[in-house]
């Protein structure tokens, strides 16, 4: 898997997000992603910015360009230093929640895109990893 | 702090969306809608999302709120104006607002809420007064 383009964005705040959307969206139109793929990319990405900004009151996101010869794609990781997540089965269950809120998040998140994965340490940290394919 | 304009329209309020929502511009959007349906006694709200090209859970809430809260206070909510890609998303994500009437477009909303707002007054006898100012 070859790495087209890096980059780096730090989320503070909620209005950080918006710029983030912006430029995601900028390179799935880039690599020719159609509309629904992108709208579902965008969502998801909102959805993990979210919820770092909630429970780990920020973080880092990587956004990249990537490309397996035959396809392309977008592969966004998301880093904070968070509380981390202790039980990541219950946390990828529909209508499960810590916070006050629909519990959609996680699974939801992963529904929308080809490849999901999720590490987390206890006190530590949260790290999700996901990848839309541009035809996936 | 931007603001979302509320029109309105007779005994209708019209919301139009036309910038990408953050959170805190969605929540004021809600508590502004609920005053104003609140002075206005307005009997039914449109809401036209056609300019939105992103809806996550938390917007998705939002709105299912804003029709909840409408209807304590007896007034009707229609969204118009859905991109395709955006219901595609939403029923993935497992959020397929299914407490809120919908309509293709604003024209398509303004007949819905027009012919419930018929039938409830046809209900209550005519207990209506149009307007509570």
């Amino acid at each position: 898997m070859v790495v087209l383009n890096k980059e780096l964005m730090t989320i503070v705040r909620e209005v950080d997000v918006i710029p983030f959307r912006n430029r995601l969206k900028e390179h799935a139109v880039k690599i020719g992603m159609g509309l629904v793929n992108q709208t579902k990319i965008i969502t998801a990405a909102s959805e993990l910015a979210r919820n770092m900004l909630k429970y780990a009151k920020g973080g880092k996101v990587t956004l990249e360009v990537i490309s397996t010869g035959r396809e392309n794609g977008i592969r966004l990781t998301f880093k904070d230093q968070g509380p981390g997540i202790a039980n990541i089965p219950m946390a990828m269950k529909d209508g499960y929640s810590t916070a006050k809120s629909l519990g959609l998040g996680l699974p939801g998140t992963k529904r929308l895109v080809s490849e999901f994965n999720i590490e987390s340490e206890v006190g530590k940290g949260t790290t999700v990893t996901v990848i839309k394919w541009k035809n996936g | 702090m931007e603001k979302i304009p509320i029109l309105r329209m007779g005994r209708l309020l019209l919301v139009t969306i036309q910038v990408d929502l953050y959170d805190r511009l969605a929540e004021s959007l809600e508590a502004d809608l609920v005053q104003m349906i609140n002075k206005t006694g307005a009997r039914g709200v449109l809401i036209d999302i056609s300019a939105v090209s992103i809806i996550d859970s938390f917007m998705g809430r939002i709105i299912g709120n804003i029709a909840a809260m409408s209807k304590i206070l007896d007034a009707e909510t229609v969204v118009v104006g859905m991109q395709p890609a955006v219901a595609i998303t939403l029923v993935e994500l497992g959020l397929p607002l299914s407490g809120v009437f919908s309509a293709l477009n604003v024209e398509k909303g303004m007949e819905l809420l027009r012919s419930k707002l018929t039938n409830m007054e046809r209900n209550v006898d005519g207990s209506d007064d149009g307007s509570a100012e």
